[in-house]
């Protein structure tokens, strides 16, 4: 069995082609009211960039590379771990009413969203 | 087998984190479930870096004797990295998220830069497509760390205006061409074996220093309430730089995350700049509120100043009311004052409603996030285009801390700069209130005719305090009423 992984030039134009449309896709749906938490938490997202570093870190063999990889993975750390706070913070702000039967009055507002589009 | 079973655990946790982060962002469609996307997010996110480790198995032969000091590193790394971004993520304030999301966006662009480097300095490119994607991913990423930068610091006030100068877009031009002049320079001489007429390593500080560059020259010029586009696109920018750099470290986890959110950002600007009524060229290369020496067209009527607890009594015998909030409420901080007066109106049996126009705030939905951490439920916040058939038959717009987003120019002055930009038609409210500071222009500089209009009043003061005299004079008559 062979686990590696090798993605050579049209591999990786499919990848990123599908993915972009994927992000496309799932962002267009996105009501305007949560713009902001969806920023920061795409923002979040790439934050997996610091699996990268990890991975040039560990394979770092010079002090120079040592001290770049080390600055990656810090830096992506930072990123993974801000953008959570800050969009969990957020959205746990997002409270409906509380006498009324809000979800029922959420599902409408959706149903007439989607017949627009 | 060694190498066999960390390779599966690796490829296998990283397939479940693109999954859950693209079903993470799907539950955000709605404010119902996306508290438990992001959650699902960072579950992927946690199994991804916790699976890392184990590449750990599977390193180059010279890196073999530094492992124990690497691990010792990256651990150092991620939790100081990640313990003080989280600190400072649960403190700041909401009205400073702007700022703080540049922040994160910019270390995300520099740790895919950062990556790009060690791939560069220990020569671990093969081949002139991997090499030119890392030094593609490496510019986007530098270009997205230094100008996200510059945004915090003109977000934050740290700089307080705009820089220009003349024949600022040429030079530049000069330093983008410069940069990609380096970058191909390295791709197709230096690495052909020709001998470089600088030598190695400094060809590489030299691309660094030119992105770095580019990306504090090209933000410097553009206006503060511009920076939210800008964070936006350098948002989309750091999923590109991620999304290559995957392809560098033959990662598809990282390819497809990077290339996500490279395309929801994109998206993000482009609907972001549409609500402007701008192009994100324009934006971009353009200085707005230089020349926007408008005549104005003859405006017939007065500004007609009431008192805050008259308008306040007003509203409470309405049978319904719109308010419109804009970034003055929030600078006021009179969110908590707003949604107490509402719920005295709405015990008084008026219907309230919120209007918020896209670009309220200081970055899209922000005014969405100040009212819902005021405590205003969602479903009483409305979107542009869900409510502005109400207006008409609605009593009472109250206009707070907003201006141009309201400015009827922008259906029929043709010659006005925001003409066309979609606006929240309080106009056509029976009444009007607006809730001022003072008698200034708004952003764009425009006078406002809906200031004017028959059935407009102005009430002047900060946000905050008009808001405590409304609540005041309110309850002063419930209890009048109960006497």
């Amino acid at each position: 069995m062979q686990f590696s992984i090798a993605i050579s030039g049209f591999v990786a134009l499919y990848i990123f082609m599908l993915a972009a449309f994927a992000g496309w896709v799932i962002i267009g749906h996105v009501p305007a009211i949560l713009h902001t938490p969806l920023m920061s938490g795409s923002n979040f997202v790439h934050g997996i960039v610091v699996v990268g570093g990890i991975f040039v870190l560990l394979n770092a063999s010079t002090v120079l590379e040592q001290g770049i990889g080390f600055f990656a993975v810090l830096l992506g750390a930072g990123n993974a771990a801000g953008g959570f706070a800050v969009t969990y913070r957020m959205l746990a702000m997002f409270q409906p009413s509380e006498h009324k039967p809000a979800h029922a009055k959420h599902g409408h507002h959706k149903a007439s969203h989607s017949g627009k589009a | 087998m060694l190498t066999i079973i960390p390779q599966f655990i690796i490829g296998a946790t990283g397939l479940a984190a693109a999954f859950l982060f693209m079903y993470g962002l799907k539950r955000m469609s709605s404010p119902v479930t996306a508290p438990s996307g992001i959650m699902v997010a960072g579950v992927g996110m946690l199994v991804a870096v916790l699976a890392s480790f184990l590449y750990a198995f599977d390193i180059s032969a010279s890196a073999k004797p530094h492992l124990l000091v690497n691990i010792g590193l990256a651990i150092v790394a991620l939790v100081v990295g990640g313990g003080v971004a989280w600190w400072s993520g649960k403190k700041v304030a909401m009205t400073s998220m702007p700022q703080m999301v540049a922040i994160y966006n910019g270390m995300g662009g520099g740790a895919a830069g950062a990556i790009a480097a060690v791939e560069l300095f220990g020569n671990k490119a093969d081949g002139v497509t991997q090499l030119a994607v890392t030094l593609v991913g490496a510019l986007i990423g530098a270009v997205s760390l230094s100008g996200s930068l510059i945004a915090w610091a003109k977000l934050d006030g740290v700089i307080k205006k705009p820089l220009r100068i003349r024949g600022q877009q040429a030079f530049n031009g000069l330093v983008a061409m410069v940069t990609l002049g380096v970058g191909g320079y390295i791709v197709f001489v230096t690495r052909s074996g020709a001998i470089p007429l600088i030598p190695m390593p400094d060809e590489i500080y030299l691309f660094f220093g030119c992105a770095l560059a580019f990306g504090v020259l090209m933000t410097l010029p553009i206006g503060g309430a511009d920076m939210p586009v800008v964070i936006s696109i350098y948002n989309a920018f750091t999923g590109l730089a991620v999304g290559l750099e995957g392809f560098v470290l033959q990662n598809p986890a990282l390819m497809i995350a990077g290339m996500v959110v490279g395309a929801a950002g994109m998206l993000l600007t482009l609907l972001m700049a549409k609500a402007m009524n701008r192009s994100v060229s324009n934006i971009l290369f353009t200085n707005f509120g230089v020349a926007t020496k408008h005549k104005h067209g003859d405006i017939k009527g007065s500004l007609k100043p009431v008192e805050a607890g008259d308008a306040g009594i007003f509203m409470r015998y309405a049978a319904s009311v719109i308010i419109v909030p804009g970034y003055g409420l929030a600078v006021a901080q009179g969110q908590q004052k707003l949604y107490e007066f509402v719920k005295l109106l709405q015990a008084a049996g008026v219907s309230v409603k919120f209007a918020v126009h896209p670009v309220a705030g200081r970055m899209p939905g922000q005014m969405d996030v100040l009212l819902a951490e005021a405590g205003v439920p969602y479903d009483l916040i409305f979107q542009l285009e869900d409510i502005n058939d109400e207006f008409a038959s609605t009593d009472v717009a109250l206009v707070i801390g907003a201006n141009d987003v309201v400015n009827p120019a922008a259906r029929t002055d043709k010659s006005s700069p925001i003409f066309g930009m979609p606006i929240l038609n309080a106009d056509k409210a029976k009444k009007v209130y607006v809730v001022k500071r003072g008698q200034g222009k708004g952003y764009a500089g425009i006078v406002n005719a809906l200031f004017y209009g028959d059935n407009c009043d102005m009430v002047y003061g900060d946000a905050a305090a008009v808001l405590t005299k409304m609540i005041e004079a309110v309850r002063a008559l419930g209890t009048k009423a109960a006497a």
